[in-house]
């Protein structure tokens, strides 16, 4: 049998909680060649990461324990080396990155000074891995690498902060690199160049790469063969394009199924009479950062508006202003020909119960101390008119069925539901008030895509049955392109173009819609495939 | 999703047993309430039994050792330097104590914390004005103060109340403050705005269930400070007026004899560590029972003995 780089054999892990045990992973195996990509694709709470963290030796023991199974690297059981030995492996021979480099950055020190003492911890004179440091970051594509030696992590941008991370992680020559979930926190278009960087360096050095992540995308766009795992156990393993094509365990399958951006797009509507809520000439400075510059929206009765653009871009700033949770500088906000902004506020206080919204983490957005029924009755003591106290109780109930959810949970707190089922309690809540335009925050961003698409279907079903508006403000396109009716991009501050979602999808006019699409991942390995190759021939074409 | 089942199934006993089985979940917390009860019960109690024992002047068994019994049982805990039983001086300096500690706790820590909430959750100029009054409080030598205004006032049980309220209320301001800054910012709060929650609503509903933890546990840490601070003042003789008494007098009182009467500090100074002890106890138990995240701890428990 021909030796892996690393293999996995059989991994069980157990976490003991006050709960009970809980089997984190069970007779997990696969292996790792050189110059090779592997990627891990699962949901949260799949175990995805555990047996990645069972080889760099995370796992906090007890409350976790390792009950069965072998990690071989170079054919050495990594499990039953000593505690000096593991050290000498971890950072050297395998290195990790991770999803938020801020978070793992230390940031009272300079990256060069960072990156340096990573060589010298694993002994390297220092001056060598100064030089080293420099070519590394001049290679993950650090503008002027000299001065930004000196700079600290929160100077850096999201994506330079993750190929600072890279660079980090590259600095001993490592055999193995595993990125967990390297890509989630970064823009689209950053994405797209930190995978690229990653593939190329992969080729350089002709490490293997471990990847972990729940996006189809990026298993489209880099992996090998990927491992698919639910609840703890690996479920399909193959050819990552072979699975995708053929997929034969029912969970593989409905995973695809999930995924965004397949659906028709709606045809292009009439816009006639009022909008129902329009922004015109909106304005907003944070001291000397324009945010917003002059933005104009309407939304129809019925029609659900998506604005799409990268963080900065002052999406999020726009709901805010609409919403006169921040008061911008200069404008107007009409509500059937009212201007919110020019409103007191005791007339503001009506018109609440008319715009919603829905956060984008539903952790937070929910009063951890509060009951499911406090949540979604407390529209109503704020409210007084809409519904007597003697209702309530049915009505919580109603509410809870109409979103997926059972009426016996109304006793229950937030912590006590997952992400998923949380944001559909705020859902609930926000029907309470009986709105007529709910504003989505980026609402299904941090939810699992088999989640994320029930959660659309929910809102979908909403909309048909109360004749709801959405201002429905994402960074995937994707999600967009399934459930929007407009589109409006937008990039610092300013919208760059707005039309219905067929129009933009596939008539894009503006260079930052084409690149925003560009860069969006398709799920297909195939489809990845020819757009890689096709960016391959332009870059050929602009060298020659 | 183990636990929440088990939630759900405990529902049918009533809210006070609940918390009493919660309560008996925590054995720790169980037995500081106990003593908590017991000492309460000394401090209403004690002074109408048992303060005619704790005046009377003995001479002939001036600093009495304890665990003497020829004296009778009342000299258990030996006497003072006037030969007047320690064990019904403490009993009888209870009610005094608590009064003083309650007291002053109480009354810095919901003014302190009100203040706090506006001064955090406030963006007019009112809410510098109370953090400048807070820095002119903090900078100004607690005793000093203490010592100008019960020189001008009757140095009476409301009056140290009074003072020593007024030197630990920056304490409660400053932490509800930083706290208030902090919960201020979080979505569920931005979600009720939206929601059309009035200030005061937001204020008493969101904000201040979610600091009021933290400000029990910084309550119960000041009732010891509390304590010995009262028995500074009665050191320098513009305390609590003999024949009044409180343990941090007795503590004090007993200072010149440590090196061949222990005894004299050792009890009342061994009643304020486990007053404190069983209030720092009780109140992480309190922290633990009213957040729902963590609540579970002491419902699992609780199943498992009972």
């Amino acid at each position: 049998m021909a030796e892996h780089l690393l293999e996995v054999r059989d991994l069980s892990v157990e976490f003991h909680t006050a709960a009970g045990t809980v089997k984190a992973v069970q007779d997990v195996s696969w292996h790792l060649d050189r110059g090779e990509t592997l990627a891990i694709l699962g949901e949260s709470g799949s175990g995805k990461s555990v047996s990645a963290s069972a080889i760099m030796n995370l796992i906090d023991m007890p409350p976790g324990r390792i009950t069965s199974g072998t990690i071989l690297f170079n054919g050495r059981d990594m499990l039953a080396m000593s505690a000096e030995e593991r050290r000498a492996i971890n950072g050297a021979r395998i290195a990790m990155i991770f999803q938020d480099p801020l978070a793992h950055l230390n940031p009272v020190y300079t990256v060069g000074w960072q990156i340096t003492e990573m060589m010298t911890t694993h002994g390297a004179p220092r001056e060598e891995a100064r030089t080293r440091a420099l070519d590394l970051m001049k290679r993950v594509g650090i503008p002027r690498p000299e001065l930004a030696m000196n700079k600290y992590p929160f100077q850096f941008s999201g994506g330079q902060r993750q190929r600072l991370m890279i660079a980090m992680a590259l600095a001993c020559k490592p055999d193995i690199l595993i990125a967990d979930e390297p890509t989630t926190a970064l823009d689209v278009t950053v994405q797209a160049q930190v995978l690229e960087l990653l593939g190329e360096l992969q080729d350089e050095t002709g490490m293997g790469l471990l990847l972990i992540t729940h996006d189809l995308g990026v298993v489209a766009e880099i992996a090998d063969r990927v491992v698919v795992m639910n609840s703890g156990c690996i479920v399909e393993s193959g050819n990552a394009a072979e699975v995708y094509r053929n997929p034969q365990h029912p969970y593989t399958k409905k995973l695809i199924d999930a995924a965004p951006g397949k659906g028709e797009m709606p045809d292009e509507q009439e816009r006639k009479g009022e909008p129902l809520l329009s922004a015109i000439g909106l304005h907003k400075t944070y001291g000397a950062f324009h945010a917003l510059k002059g933005v104009d929206i309407a939304i129809m009765p019925g029609e659900t508006v998506a604005v799409v653009g990268e963080s900065g871009s002052g999406k999020s700033t726009l709901a805010r202003a609409i919403l006169r949770l921040d008061d911008p500088n200069s404008g107007q906000v009409l509500y059937r020909g009212r201007d919110l902004l020019a409103m007191s506020p005791r007339e503001l206080f009506g018109l609440r119960r008319d715009l919603q919204m829905v956060f984008q983490d539903p952790t937070q957005s929910l009063n951890p101390r509060m009951t499911v029924f406090q949540l979604i009755s407390e529209a109503w003591a704020i409210h007084p008119g809409i519904l007597p106290r003697a209702r309530w109780k049915e009505r919580v109930a109603e509410l809870l069925v109409k979103v997926g959810l059972k009426p016996d949970m109304a006793a229950r707190y937030p912590h006590q539901f997952s992400g998923g089922q949380r944001q559909r309690i705020a859902i609930a809540r926000a029907l309470a008030m009986e709105p007529k335009l709910i504003v989505c925050d980026e609402a299904v961003s941090a939810l699992d895509v088999s989640i994320q698409a029930q959660v659309i279907a929910l809102l979908d079903g909403l909309r048909r049955e109360f004749g709801l508006s959405y201002l429905f403000i994402a960074h995937d396109l994707p999600v967009v392109r399934d459930f929007a009716d407009r589109v409006v991009v937008m990039k610092d501050g300013e919208i760059v173009e707005e039309g219905p979602v067929r129009q933009i999808f596939d008539a894009p006019a503006h260079p930052y819609t084409r690149a925003l699409l560009a860069a969006s991942l398709d799920p297909d390995p195939e489809i990845q495939a020819a757009r890689r190759a096709a960016r391959n021939l332009e870059e050929g074409l602009e060298i020659a | 999703m183990t636990d929440t089942q088990i939630l759900s199934g405990r529902k049918q006993s009533g809210a006070l047993g609940r918390w009493f089985s919660m309560l008996w979940a925590d054995k720790l917390a169980f037995f500081a309430a106990l003593f908590l009860f017991v000492v309460l019960l000394c401090a209403i109690l004690g002074p109408h039994f048992l303060d005619a024992y704790a005046t009377k002047q003995n001479l002939r068994g001036r600093n009495a050792p304890p665990f003497d019994l020829t004296h009778g049982w009342i000299y258990v805990l030996g006497a003072d330097a006037l030969g007047r039983p320690l064990l019904a001086r403490i009993v009888v300096a209870a009610q005094n104590t608590m009064l003083v500690a309650a007291g002053a706790v109480a009354a810095s820590s919901v003014v302190g914390a009100a203040l706090g909430l506006v001064a955090g959750y406030s963006r007019r100029s009112a809410a510098q004005w109370i953090m400048r009054l807070g820095d002119v409080i903090m900078s100004f030598p607690s005793l000093l103060l203490a010592v100008i205004v019960l020189y001008m006032l009757e140095p009476s049980v409301a009056n140290i109340v009074l003072v020593l309220a007024i030197t630990r209320i920056p304490i409660y301001l400053r932490t509800t403050r930083a706290e208030v800054l902090e919960v201020r910012e979080r979505m569920f709060v931005q979600a009720a705005t939206v929601m059309g929650a009035s200030h005061r609503r937001i204020v008493f509903r969101h904000i201040l269930p979610v600091i009021l933890p933290t400000l029990v546990t910084i309550a119960t840490l000041d009732f010891a400070f509390v304590m010995l601070a009262e028995s500074s003042l009665s050191f320098l003789g513009i305390g609590i007026q003999a024949p009044e008494i409180t343990w941090g007098l007795m503590v004090s009182q007993g200072r010149p004899y440590l090196t061949n009467a222990w005894w004299l500090s050792f009890w009342p100074g061994l009643a304020i560590i486990l007053t404190t002890l069983s209030l720092n106890l009780l109140s992480n138990w309190l922290r633990i029972a009213l957040d729902p995240a963590q609540r579970w701890r002491l419902e699992m428990r609780g199943r498992k003995n009972g």
